[in-house]
């Protein structure tokens, strides 16, 4: 009896000790007065948060992936609300084929992705890597932004946008009159959704990098690999509390988990 | 049917896709009527009126509203309002910018906008509503807004999509008032669709009865209720004994057998007769009937009665003497009493 009562709170401490464990020790290890990473954190410093400010080439690629999570996540929207909107209201030919191509980039593992856009357009078409990056990431996000979209228009009843036609209307005024103010929310989701996926996309962007073109994830892996000191602890610490920061508001503002 | 009508449905087919749903349909609409179309579902009733709004392509022959061919006109240069079933309210929008939503489009601005949108809430007595979003209203006062909506725009024909069927006994006592006092005070025709005859002979004008994407039967409610044109309306509007008629006799499943009385000179050509369940004589007449269930129902009695002549239900008077469940009583179908159908479908 005794055994069975502790049982859940048991599993449940493990659970959360793996989860939030590793974090706990990031954002330790990030106030360290070292000069190696490491943990338990040798004294307490801030000087290892202000050098992230410093490294140039973390700025750089802080910019790049900014830009690849602001600009994919938006175009990744301007395709996905459009095609989300004609998968829910039409029984279109083909529907279903379109709905495996826009969620595939979940199922296929991001390092094949990148290889492969790696192999077959980068290298033998010589394309920007800055529009490479670009096109993987807006295809990443693509499927959370149509699903997101789709369940936010699952819950918009379809003949306000035939009321508003019998009130002068056209179809198109309809959709932005009526259908995009009552998606708002879940159109605000997906941006937060896609945004986050976006920025701490490792696999993907692991092979799609050429000179000062790099994201800050695989950035911090690079710096990892000559510099051992705790700056990198400090970044991710910054980097999670951003990631955290958002969502909270999101769920606060927005009731951002009714959508996902 | 005249040429001058206000709507007119010119040989109307409607199809989906390759299917058609309602083949050449004639109809013709005077101003100001309040006109209910009728049917169950599938009928054909509600395709019908998407039609006429625009929202649903005609595939040939021609609508005509005020003289003017709109067959081919889009839905938002109709003129033409529909209240929908489900209200279909903005969501986002104020119970003010709902109304005010068509007049804006119109390119109705300022004080003028103002004054038509308190006006119009005015008249559905929620001024006082003016601010709240639709979640935060009432179904009636939702369904009210959405008639505020749609009358602001001084439509030429407002389409009411089961206006009654959402609203509970004493609402639906309201919005029918509502309804009929807002058609006399604008004038403005109406066309409800309903799969309910209750809602129908209360509210209409003129009832228009669908079966299977054709008219069966044009007109009053009087007409419709008391002399149906044919089994399927009959049904319909309650008469629950309904037989074929052959050579002058019922026709059943054991037989043609005769009536009590010849029939009378109006009804020779009838192809079928039927009886409410109150036009049964019960306790007198040549038929036996077994009493298999029976029912009190306040001012009546109802009974079920297995006879040769098959199932029958019979309505009296509840101060009649009570036939018990097994008892064989005497009752009749008198001829002169049942409604002649020149249609047995």
């Amino acid at each position: 009896m005794i055994a069975r009562t502790l049982f859940i709170p048991v599993v449940l401490l493990l659970v959360l000790t793996f989860l939030i464990g590793p974090f706990l020790i990031i954002v330790a290890a990030s106030f360290s007065a070292g000069e190696t990473l490491a943990f338990p954190p040798q004294g307490f410093s801030l000087q290892w948060i202000f050098k992230v400010f410093t490294v140039d080439s973390f700025r750089a690629s802080f910019a790049t992936s900014m830009l690849l999570a602001v600009g994919g996540t938006a175009a990744a929207l301007l395709l996905g609300i459009p095609a989300s909107y004609a998968l829910s209201r039409y029984t279109l030919p083909g529907a279903e084929i379109v709905r495996t191509v826009v969620s595939a980039p979940i199922i296929v593992p991001g390092i094949i992705v990148g290889l492969a856009l790696l192999r077959y357009i980068v290298v033998p078409m010589q394309a920007s890597m800055t529009l490479i990056l670009f096109l993987a990431h807006t295809a990443l996000v693509l499927p959370y932004a149509v699903r997101v979209v789709s369940a936010s228009l699952e819950n918009l009843r379809s003949d306000i946008e035939e009321a508003a036609v019998l009130l002068g209307s056209s179809r198109l005024g309809a959709f932005f009159r009526v259908v995009l103010p009552n998606i708002r929310g879940g159109i605000l989701s997906a941006f937060i959704l896609g945004f986050v996926t976006s920025f701490n996309q490792v696999p993907l962007s692991l092979f799609l990098s050429a000179p000062g073109v790099r994201t800050l994830p695989v950035d911090m892996m690079a710096y990892m690999e000559i510099v051992f000191d705790p700056s990198v602890a400090a970044l991710s610490s910054l980097l999670a509390f951003l990631s955290i920061g958002i969502v909270f508001a999101a769920e606060r503002f927005l009731g951002f988990s009714r959508y996902v | 049917m005249s040429k001058t009508s206000y709507l007119t449905l010119d040989k109307m087919t409607l199809a989906y896709g390759d299917a058609v749903a309602v083949p050449e349909l004639e109809l013709a609409v005077e101003k100001g009527e309040l006109i209910a179309l009728l049917g169950p579902s599938g009928c054909g009733k509600t395709t019908t009126m998407r039609a006429i709004a625009g929202l649903l392509p005609v595939k040939s022959g021609r609508v005509v509203l005020d003289g003017v061919d709109i067959t081919r006109v889009a839905a938002n240069k109709r003129a033409v309002g529909l209240m929908f079933q489900s209200y279909a309210l903005f969501p986002h929008l104020t119970v003010y910018e709902n109304v005010a939503f068509g007049l804006r489009l119109k390119g109705m601005r300022g004080s003028e906008l103002d004054a038509k949108v308190r006006a119009g809430l005015t008249s559905v007595g929620l001024a006082q509503f003016a601010d709240r979003k639709p979640a935060e209203l009432s179904g009636g006062q939702q369904q009210r807004v959405a008639l505020a909506r749609s009358m602001v725009m001084e439509p030429k024909v407002l389409l009411l999509d089961e206006p009654l069927s959402n609203l509970d006994a004493r609402l639906r006592l309201d919005m029918r008032t509502e309804l009929q006092r807002v058609q006399k005070d604008t004038g403005v025709t109406m066309i409800f669709v309903t799969h309910d005859q209750a809602e129908a002979l209360s509210l209409a004008d003129r009832i228009v009865v669908m079966k299977s994407g054709r008219i069966e039967q044009i007109g009053t409610p009087e007409d419709i209720y008391n002399r149906p044109v044919s089994a399927f309306v009959a049904d319909f509007v309650g008469f629950e004994n309904i037989f074929p008629l052959e050579a002058g006799k019922l026709k059943t499943s054991a037989g043609l057998v005769p009536l009590s009385q010849p029939l009378s000179d109006q009804t020779p050509s009838a192809a079928g007769l039927a009886w409410r369940p109150r036009m049964v004589t019960l306790g007198s007449g040549p038929f036996r009937g077994t009493v298999r269930g029976t029912s009190f129902a306040g001012h009546t009695r109802e009974y079920l009665l297995d006879s040769v002549l098959g199932e029958i239900k019979a309505e009296v008077d509840a101060s009649e003497p009570v036939h018990a469940i097994g008892t064989e009583v005497a009752f009749d179908l008198e001829a002169d009493r049942a409604a002649p159908l020149s249609r047995f479908n």
